[in-house]
């Protein structure tokens, strides 16, 4: 497959590691704690474990996975949120595959379904859009879930939703924004990350700029990365010479992809739709400001909040759940009390365990390899 | 033969009678079920001469849709129930055939599934002696469920089980990885996807034929259905207590298959197969079934895709072709598209 | 997340609502391609085009230039290795 296979070439990959084993001795570092590095999307860290990546670099490097997967960091009161609409006998719920089997407080979208209720999976907004079309005596809602990659395509397709006068869609919006929690991952007084890889497929919709103050305010290297297993290497062996040459700055490795000024049709939808709320809540991270978006009132009869009751209860995470640490790199998951005892992919308490993508799940499902080494190295 | 199934095809009376005579009776052709008893009468003789041990294993399918690409529910019961017996060695040799109908299915469509059934037994070498027909009331059933048992013999000194894997032993698959999953995944055409994928159900009791030929001492055998060869390759090393390693680009994946499984973030390897298995043989043996393999049509494509070492035990490791290494372990649930 | 990958355009399908076919590996889908036509990029000079597809939409259209020449850069990077190595080798001796 083109521009997929050339990504995955594994000489090109030794080129890579070597490259990164000769800089970072030339590092200045004032403990001997390893660099951490956080891939902050979840799809970064789906590859990382999908190719075995952590096992193929030094043990100088550590990597953090971040919180960038919108089904982990969704609060089981949206969930429930999801559930009682689902279950209105005049609605066909849809979705994304990826939020079928998130826990909410009583029971997942995919329980709601064998219980009944109309809960059909897509692949686009646009296929949702379809079935309001196709069916105009039932209320479609399309569960609107994502960062800003998948806020133009909702957007656009409420305005499509407009155009055509269809009046039985409407969008349960949960999109949430990266920038503002990598704000706060960076404001939080236990963080100690060196570097960042920035999400590839969110800067190709908001461009390089809104990443410059992690360079700039907070004296961090950050890298637009790519989804590829060489993307990632390369990545993380840009970030390793920013520091090795006491440089810090925003650099753009997924150029093939990333217009450094982003994707204007996109923006100019997503505006439109889209507003700032006050905060939204995160799974494992609490109530981060102007972190999520809502419809603006002009589009409020397209807004499944507006439109039917929600119950919208708040629902504290577990107590012993150590997501946060985790998240900032404080711990690493096995090192969670409950990890692979209370808390597992079957019977998830917290975030990460959550879906493959999230860290808590990938280590448990993939790497326990990595684990035994980590285990070993450090003992 | 026009019309639908109604509740008096189940009655037991004049239209139940037409039904089995027309559409069942005939459309399987064969003696022992024309004979119409309450009971198939198999002579032992006859099994014996084949081995020293019965098999005998039973499956339920229901599938929407009934007619999907490359195949049908038909010749899927009758391919399922005949490699559930094949990858324990037994040569398959009589099936029986219980349905649930429900009422206003089309006849034609029942006429279609019964014509599969009988080409699919006839290539597999299998005969439908009894049966069973039930009529359920609409909305009772979904369309058509079909329930085979079979019965099979294994020849003297076969013995393939799962917790026979060694460490040098040598991993074989027949072919392409994943056809069935794919072909499958939109066949209700939720994700509005244009895919070019067939289903791979095929009978594989020819093919362990010739490979029991080849080599009559195959340590472990097993066709991987749902959970992919991901699920088969775990399960012997669970029964094994080895590890079994896998060099990703050993895994034959057709460029289709791998398509959507990039749209909808699947993996492969989870992938349900409907003729595809997994073999597990000694270091020596492996060239001699691989050749056997290639020779027949089920196993044209071949290939050995990995090892068994010892340690760590009881895992599942893939070598991936970028030069890492992770665990793959049993799915949580279902394999759900992994999209926003 | 935010799952995306690379197909290319082979026909428009709809001019108005801004509707394509892409291909990805003979696997075939409707996208809408909003995001990717402007005056200087009318829908019919996608047909052909190489775009980053997300949801149904294609969201980018992907530079060749700029793929090669990542690509270059890590060949670049091999080949570096491959002489160091080929050094070290030759002074391994002595
Ligand atoms: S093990 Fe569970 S509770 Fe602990 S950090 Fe991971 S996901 Fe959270």
């Amino acid at each position: 497959m083109k521009f997929v296979d050339e990504f995955r070439d594994p000489n090109k990959a030794r080129a890579l590691i070597r490259e990164i084993e000769t800089l970072l001795p030339q590092i200045p570092r004032a403990d001997e704690r390893p660099l951490q590095i956080m891939e902050f999307c979840g799809g970064h860290t789906h590859t990382i474990f999908r190719y075995g990546l952590e096992q193929m670099l030094p043990g100088a490097i550590e990597l953090v996975h971040g919180p960038g997967c919108p089904v982990c960091v969704l609060p089981m009161g949206r969930v429930d949120d999801c559930v009682a609409l689902a279950e209105r006998p005049e609605v066909i719920f849809t979705t994304f595959g990826d939020a079928m089997r998130v826990p909410g407080s009583k029971k997942s979208l995919l329980q709601a379904k064998a219980e009944g209720a109309d809960v059909r999976m897509v692949y686009s907004p646009l296929d949702a859009l379809a079935l309001a079309r196709a069916n105009p005596d039932r209320e479609v809602i399309f569960f609107a879930l994502g960062f800003e990659t998948t806020m133009p395509s909702t957007a656009l397709t409420v305005l499509a939703a407009e155009r055509e006068g269809i009046d039985n869609f409407s969008l349960f919006c949960n999109h949430i924004t990266t920038v503002p929690t990598i704000k706060a991952i960076l404001d939080s007084p236990d963080m100690q990350i060196d570097a960042f890889l920035a999400p590839g497929h969110v800067s190709m919709v908001v461009g390089e700029a809104p990443f410059r103050f992690v360079a700039e305010d907070y004296g961090k290297p950050i890298v637009i990365t790519g989804f590829e297993p060489l993307d990632i290497l390369q990545s993380l062996w840009m970030v390793i010479r920013q520091l090795a040459e006491g440089r810090c700055e925003v650099e753009n490795q997924y150029r093939r992809i990333v217009p450094p000024e982003g994707n204007s049709a996109g923006l100019e939808a997503v505006a439109k739709v889209f507003e700032l709320r006050e905060f939204f809540e995160w799974r494992g991270l609490g109530s981060i400001d102007h972190s999520g978006v809502r419809m603006r009132e002009e589009y409020a009869r397209f807004d499944a909040e507006r439109k039917f009751p929600v119950p919208s209860l708040k629902i504290a995470d577990p107590r012993s759940c150590q997501c946060g640490e985790v998240l900032k790199g404080v711990i690493r998951p096995w090192e969670c009390k409950v990890y692979g005892r209370q808390c597992t992919p079957q019977t998830p308490m917290g975030a990460l365990m959550v879906s493959s993508e999230g860290a808590c799940a990938a280590y448990y499902q993939h790497g326990r390899l990595a684990v035994e080494a980590q285990r070993g190295q450090a003992g | 033969m026009n019309g639908t199934i109604t509740l008096a095809h189940g009655a037991g009376g004049r239209a139940m009678r037409e039904l089995i005579d027309t559409l069942f009776v005939g459309g399987y052709g064969n003696d022992l079920l024309a004979a119409l008893e309450d009971q198939a009468r198999l002579e032992l003789d006859a099994l014996v001469a084949h081995g020293d041990r019965l098999a005998f294993t039973t499956d339920s399918y229901v599938v929407d849709p009934l007619f999907f690409p490359g195949g049908d529910i038909g010749k899927l019961a009758i391919t399922g129930t005949v490699n559930d017996l094949a990858v324990g060695g037994a040569r398959p040799l009589f099936l029986s055939c219980g349905m649930i109908l429900e009422e206003g299915l089309p006849l034609d469509t029942l006429r279609r599934v019964v014509a599969s059934m009988k080409a699919t037994a006839d290539e597999a070498g299998v005969q439908i002696v009894t049966g069973d027909t039930k009529i359920v009331h609409r909305g009772a059933a979904d369309k058509l469920f079909i329930n085979t048992a079979g019965i099979g013999v294994i020849p003297a000194g076969v013995d393939i089980r799962a917790a026979r894997a060694r460490p040098g032993d040598r991993i074989l698959i027949n072919g392409w990885v994943g056809d069935h999953g794919a072909a499958i995944v939109d066949a209700r055409g939720e994700l509005a996807l244009d895919n070019p994928v067939e289903t791979d159900c095929q009978p594989l009791s020819g093919l362990v034929e010739a490979m029991l030929a080849a080599c009559p001492d195959i340590h472990c055998l097993r066709d991987a259905t749902r959970g992919g060869i991901a699920g088969v390759l775990n399960e012997f090393a669970t029964a094994s207590g080895c590890a079994l390693h896998i060099e990703e680009t050993a895994v034959p994946i057709r460029d289709t298959v791998r398509g959507v499984c990039e749209i909808l973030g699947l993996d492969p390897l989870y992938l349900a197969n409907e003729g595809k298995l997994v073999a597990i043989v000694a270091p020596e043996d492996a060239e001699p079934v691989l050749e056997a393999m290639r020779a027949h049509p089920a196993g044209r494509d071949a290939v050995i895709i990995g090892e068994v070492t010892e340690s760590p035990t009881g895992s599942v490791i893939l070598h991936t072709g970028f030069g890492g290494e992770r665990i793959v372990d049993l799915l949580v649930g279902e394999q759900l598209p992994r999209i926003c | 997340m935010c799952l995306g990958i690379p197909g290319q355009i082979v026909e428009i399908v709809d001019h108005e609502n801004l509707l394509a076919r892409v291909d990805v590996a003979g696997v075939r889908r409707e996208i809408n391609i909003a995001c990717i036509v402007d005056d200087a990029h009318p829908p019919e000079a996608c047909v052909g085009d190489w775009v980053l597809m997300h949801v149904g939409f294609a969201m980018s259209r992907i530079d060749e230039a700029e793929a090669r020449k990542t690509l270059a850069l890590l060949d670049q990077l091999g080949e570096v290795e491959a002489e160091l190595a080929t050094m070290r080798a030759s002074e391994a001796p002595t």
